[in-house]
C-alpha cells in the first residue's frame, strides 16, 4: 500500500501542485507581510528585543538570520533570500549598493558600537589593568575581520601599548568568540562590545571599562534595504521603525549609541 | 604570494601529532588486538568517537579543559608558567584527540589475524615479547603502520574546526593553513586563498597517493 503511493507519479504531481498552490497563496499580496533580516551577530540579541516591539506595533513579522558581516555579505552576493541587512560596519552595505545588490539611498547608521575592556574576575578594570603583569593573554576580535577588533587595535596603538602587548594577543574570529575566550577563563581580559557586557546577568562578578569613543574610529553599523526586499512592505516598515524613537531607545539601552 | 609560515606550522603540527600518536597509539592498538577484556568494546567506542563528534563538541570541551581555571590548564600553568590554551601544545593535544582513530584503527586491524599466531610461534621459540614484537609483529604490520601514519598526518593537515575554536589565530603559533585560508576568504582576499588551497590540495593528494601506491605493492599481511 505504502509502496503504491510512493511510486505513483500521479501522487507526486498532486503533491507538488498542492504545495505550489499553498506557497503561492501565502506569498500573494497581503497587507501584513514578513521580511527576512540578516544581522551581524553582535546585534542579534538587541534585534530580538526590537522584534517583539516592531511586530506588536506594525502587525508585520520578521525572521532573523545572524552571522558575521563578511559571511552574510558573501551569502547576499550569491543570492541569499534576505530583505534587509544590518551589518556591523559601513563598508559591506556600501559595497552592496555599489554592486547593485541593495537599494541606493536606503543605507543609514542604525547603531554605533561601544568598545569595552572586560574581565570576569577583576572587580575594578581600568586602562592600567592592561599593563598588569599577571595578564598573560589579552583577547580581541581579529582586526581584519571584525569592527570591534579594529577599534581595539586602534585604541592600543593610540595608547602606545600595541608593541608591548602584542605577544599576549589572542584573536577571536568575531566579538562573540572573543567573549567566550574570556568567559571560559582562557584569556584573563579582553575587548568585547558593551552590549555583551550589559547582557550579562546582573550579579555577575568582574567589571568593564567602557572605552571613550573618541579613542578609536567610530564602530558605525549600517543598515541597508536589499534589492530583493525593495517591494516588501514589512522590510520597508522595519527600516522606518529602526529610525523611530522607541527603537532607538531600545538600541541605546542595549549598549549602543544611536542618534 | 601568501605568507607560507602557516603551511610550515601546519606541517610541524601534523608531524608532531603523528609522532605522539605513534608512541601512544602502538601499545594501545596492540592491547586492543590482543585483549579479551569486557571493556574492549567501550574502549573501541571511545577511540572511534572523534570520527562522529562534531569538532565544535571537541573544541568546546578543550576550551574548558585548557582554561587556567581547570585542573589540566591549571597544572600546565604551574608547570610551565604559561597558559595552555592558544599555545602550540594545545593544538597538538587537540589534534592527537581528533586524529586518534586514524592511528589506532589501521594498527589494530594489522595486529589482528596472522600476526597473533606468528607472535605465539616466536614466543614458543623463546623470543622475548619485545624482541618478538620488533622482529615479527612490526615487519608483518608494515602496511598497517604506513596507513596509520599517513592517514594521521593527512587528517591533521585538514584539521579546521577544533583549531578555529581553541587556537586564537596567533601567527607562527596557532594560525595553521586552514585557518589562514578561512580568514582570506572572509576578507575577500581570494588570490591568497586560491594559492594556499591549491598547495594543500596537491600535498593532500600526494600524501594519500603514497599510501595507496604503497598498499598496492604490499599485500595486507606480509608473510615472512
Amino acid at each position: 500500500m505504502f509502496r503504491d503511493i510512493v511510486i505513483n507519479p500521479f501522487f507526486f504531481i498532486c503533491f507538488f501542485l498542492s504545495v505550489a498552490s499553498l506557497t503561492a497563496a501565502c506569498s500573494g499580496p497581503n497587507e501584513n507581510s514578513a521580511a527576512t533580516i540578516a544581522v551581524a551577530t553582535n546585534f542579534k540579541t538587541t534585534l530580538e528585543h526590537l522584534e517583539s516591539d516592531f511586530e506588536a506595533r506594525s502587525g508585520h513579522t520578521i525572521d532573523i538570520v545572524s552571522g558575521s558581516t563578511g559571511k552574510l555579505y558573501a551569502q547576499i552576493i550569491n543570492g541569499a533570500p534576505y530583505d534587509v541587512f544590518l551589518a556591523a560596519d559601513q563598508a559591506r552595505p556600501e559595497r552592496l549598493v555599489a554592486e547593485g545588490q541593495a537599494v541606493p539611498m536606503s543605507r543609514f547608521t542604525y547603531a554605533v558600537g561601544i568598545l569595552a575592556l572586560w574581565s570576569p574576575t577583576d572587580p575594578d578594570v581600568t586602562p592600567d589593568t592592561l599593563i598588569e603583569t599577571d595578564i598573560t593573554r589579552l583577547a580581541l576580535a581579529n582586526p581584519d575581520l571584525a569592527p570591534y577588533g579594529l577599534a581595539a587595535a586602534q585604541l592600543l596603538e593610540r595608547l602606545r601599548l600595541d608593541e608591548q602587548l602584542r605577544p599576549k594577543f589572542v584573536f577571536g574570529e568575531n566579538v562573540g568568540q572573543t567573549f567566550a575566550f574570556i568567559r571560559t577563563g582562557n584569556a584573563q581580559i579582553g575587548f568585547v562590545s558593551a552590549a555583551q557586557v550589559l547582557a550579562l546577568p546582573e550579579n555577575t562578578e568582574g567589571s568593564a571599562w567602557f572605552v571613550p569613543p573618541q579613542l578609536h574610529d567610530p564602530i558605525s553599523q549600517d543598515a541597508v534595504l536589499l534589492s530583493r526586499g525593495e517591494a516588501n512592505a514589512a522590510a520597508r516598515a522595519f527600516l522606518t521603525y529602526l529610525k523611530s524613537d522607541p527603537a532607538r531607545e531600545i538600541i541605546r539601552r542595549s549598549g549602543y549609541e544611536s542618534d | 604570494m601568501p605568507d607560507l609560515s602557516s603551511l610550515w606550522l601546519t606541517a610541524r603540527l601534523a608531524f608532531v601529532t603523528t609522532l605522539v600518536l605513534l608512541i601512544i597509539g602502538t601499545p594501545l592498538a596492540w592491547w586492543l588486538a590482543q585483549t579479551r577484556s569486557r571493556f574492549k568494546p567501550a574502549i573501541e567506542a571511545i577511540v572511534a568517537l572523534p570520527l562522529v563528534l562534531p569538532p565544535t563538541v571537541l573544541g568546546f570541551y578543550l576550551l574548558i579543559a585548557m582554561s587556567p581555571n581547570s585542573w589540566l590548564g591549571g597544572f600546565w600553568m604551574q608547570a610551565t608558567g604559561d597558559t595552555l590554551s592558544f599555545s602550540f601544545a594545545s593544538l597538538v593535544i587537540g589534534s592527537v584527540i581528533y586524529s586518534f582513530p586514524f592511528m589506532i584503527q589501521p594498527l589494530q586491524a594489522a595486529f589482528e589475524g596472522p600476526v597473533k599466531q606468528a607472535m605465539q610461534t616466536a614466543a614458543s621459540l623463546r623470543a622475548s615479547p619485545v624482541d618478538a614484537f620488533v622482529s615479527v609483529a612490526m615487519p608483518m604490520s608494515a602496511r598497517g603502520f604506513v596507513t596509520a601514519i599517513v592517514l594521521s598526518f593527512a587528517h591533521t593537515l585538514g584539521e579546521f574546526g577544533v583549531v578555529l575554536m581553541v587556537g586564537g589565530n596567533i601567527p607562527d603559533r596557532t594560525r595553521v593553513a586552514s585557518i589562514e585560508i578561512y580568514e582570506n576568504v572572509e576578507t575577500l582576499n581570494y588570490a591568497d586563498a586560491h594559492s594556499l588551497s591549491l598547495i594543500l590540495l596537491v600535498v593532500s593528494f600526494l600524501t594519500l597517493l603514497s599510501v595507496f601506491a604503497f598498499n598496492r605493492k604490499f599485500p595486507a599481511h606480509v608473510r615472512l
